[in-house]
């Protein structure tokens, strides 16, 4: 069932302060990714938020859901979302990347509550996340992984090898969420790898695949519906995103995958925020 | 001879694996090499064939860890630490998860396939990876133990096994410890420090020099990782003369770890590091390239007679 209007009103308001504070934090650290942060807020918002079964008071609960964010250098917005949802104080936001701190540049399932695998190197995040469901199926434990990556992450030969096993270990636990902005480190998909008919070629694979506006909630939510619905096989859902979404000047620009803000840049992405001209 | 190493390991994984539901066994593609099949064929729902993709099957490995499964990770020595060093790392040292990298046809034991296919890097590759604990087998009763050994102990581990037969030094009441190496055979006037294949060769240049009345403490240190830190420097102490000997590179492996070893606690500094010497092999019969690439019993003994001179030079 989709969800209410209303319901969507208070996710986009959340994003709206995710985004927000990534900002603040990011400028004032120095350091970070924002680009992959803010395209992929509106996913891990519907995840945790909406669709996924967490317990903050529990994090090793068994019959959680898993999410395995396969793009570890959104690790500011995971960060973020767990910290909203109580996994630790939002105060200790202000250690990331800092010594001593449990929050990694890139996250570790040891130090961090709520993080499910440490993730960073690409390609590497999707297999293990076929693990856990197959370790879950074996364990008879009805819970769902989902697997959040990046498209620039598909360059990696890995993943389209833990696309045949998943197909064959007909892992219908699994749901794979793209987050499909088009943009990599270095330059646009387009320029660094072509990844063609995306869609094509995660059929081709044996996954059921879904499409929807990665910025919409409430399409998020139906697509992820869908492909909780699928059986016998993995399901892939390719969230068409913006890299950047909500700064005009980070949009779609691969120069703002992971370089510092500046104060007069700070100003201005703050003042598109508020939704402020 | 025993058996091979290859045959008691896939015994061991199914004579184990029974009485534990968690442990669950991948391949890639070479399960009837590695004889991992044996546990695919009595337990198929945990046992994944991933398919010619070791970097994808270590990190499913990894996934599965993470549900409180035990992964032995099967596949040759020489792919798992190059394709599969990734998920090893990330997952299996950084995260600790409790892996069982097992490396088939350790050293030159795959020896007419050639160098492409011969492992003489793993034990120094793992060795670095904190958290890892790092074993060689030499013997059908230690390759059976380090399977039995892997299941009750949580640490990710990687486990180096031959291909081939190999001398048998121990029995079926054998007692091991991981970081407790053992004596094979004592003697004052040198110590062979040795793993995998290299015990049997020590143990006969231990008795070729006992006919020159040289007599040598013989060592398996199978633990490479924790390594046995007292016992290298009591046979430091005792002896004053130290030969490593190992199948595998000369650099950083087991004789590495030795000599971390002594000239990190105040042994008595003489090894000489008997091992393939910063060089790839070649393809030939396996008694032949162990002989050429100077890991022959002759190249032992010469070894042992060159540190005991040394020896002597320091006074």
């Amino acid at each position: 069932m989709s969800i209410s209007l209303s319901r969507k009103q208070e996710l986009d308001d959340l994003c709206r302060k995710f985004r927000m504070d990534l900002i603040e934090l990011l400028y004032s650290i120095q350091t970070g990714h924002p680009g992959g942060s803010l395209s992929v807020c509106e996913i891990l918002t519907a995840l945790y938020f909406e669709k996924a079964r967490v317990d903050p008071k529990n994090p090793g609960w068994e019959h959680r859901d898993r999410i395995v964010l396969a793009k570890g250098h959104a690790a500011p917005m995971l960060y973020r979302i767990l910290a909203e949802k109580g996994f630790f104080p939002v105060e200790e936001m202000k250690t990331l990347r800092q010594l001593n701190t449990r929050l990694q540049g890139h996250p570790c399932a040891l130090e961090t509550p709520g993080v499910e695998l440490s993730t960073g190197p690409l390609g590497i995040g999707l297999s293990a996340a076929l693990g856990i469901a197959l370790g879950l199926k074996l364990s008879k434990i009805d819970s769902t992984v989902y697997a959040v990556m990046g498209d620039g992450e598909l360059n990696e030969g890995t993943v389209w090898e833990a696309l045949m096993s998943a197909s064959k270990f007909k892992a219908d636990n699994l749901v794979i969420i793209i987050d499909r902005n088009n943009v990599q480190l270095d330059g646009t998909a387009d320029e660094i790898m072509p990844m063609g008919d995306l869609k094509a070629k995660l059929e081709a694979f044996g996954c059921e695949v879904f499409e929807c506006d990665g910025h919409n909630i409430s399409e998020l939510c139906d697509a992820i519906d869908n492909a909780k619905a699928v059986k016998e096989k993995p399901a892939a859902i390719i969230a068409r995103t913006v890299k950047g979404k909500g700064i005009s000047f980070m949009e779609g620009e691969s120069a703002w995958h992971g370089k510092p803000i500046g104060f007069e840049e700070y100003k201005t992405a703050m003042a598109e925020l508020r939704g402020e001209e | 001879m025993g058996r091979s190493q290859r045959d008691v390991y896939g015994d061991a994984l199914v004579r184990y694996g029974k009485d534990n539901e968690n442990v669950v066994v991948l391949d890639a593609d070479v399960s009837n090499s590695t004889k991992s099949a044996g546990f695919g064929k009595d337990f198929p729902e945990r046992f994944f064939n991933a398919g010619i993709a070791e970097a994808n099957m270590v990190s499913m490995a990894a996934g599965l860890a993470a549900t409180g499964k035990i992964p032995f990770i099967n596949t040759f020595a020489v792919f798992l630490n190059s394709i599969g060093l990734i998920g090893a790392r990330n997952f299996g040292s950084y995260s600790k998860l409790n892996m069982k990298f097992i490396g088939a046809y350790g050293g030159l034991s795959d020896s007419y396939d050639g160098p492409s296919h011969h492992s003489l890097e793993d034990i120094a590759i793992f060795r670095t990876l904190p958290n890892f604990q790092v074993f060689v087998a030499s013997d059908e009763y230690l390759t059976d133990w380090l399977v039995k050994n892997a299941i009750e102990v949580n640490a990710p581990m990687y486990i180096r096994i031959s291909r081939d037969e190999t001398r048998t030094v121990y029995t079926p009441e054998t007692k091991f410890e991981a970081g407790k190496g053992k004596v094979i055979r004592e003697g004052n006037d040198a110590t062979i420090i040795a793993c995998g294949v290299m015990v049997g060769q020590a143990v006969e240049a231990a008795e070729k020099l006992a006919e020159k009345d040289i007599y040598v403490r013989v060592i398996d240190m199978f633990t490479i990782k924790p390594v046995d830190r007292e016992l290298i420097l009591e046979s430091s102490a005792l002896t004053g003369a130290i030969v490593t000997a190992e199948e595998h590179s000369v650099i950083g492996g087991l004789g590495g770890a030795v000599a971390e070893v002594l000239t990190s606690y105040g042994g008595k500094i003489v090894q000489e590091f008997v091992g393939v010497n910063d060089c790839h092999a070649e393809c030939g019969q396996y008694s032949q390239l162990l002989d050429k690439y100077g890991l022959g019993v002759d190249s032992l003994v010469a070894a042992v007679e060159k540190a005991i001179a040394r020896k002597k030079e320091k006074g």
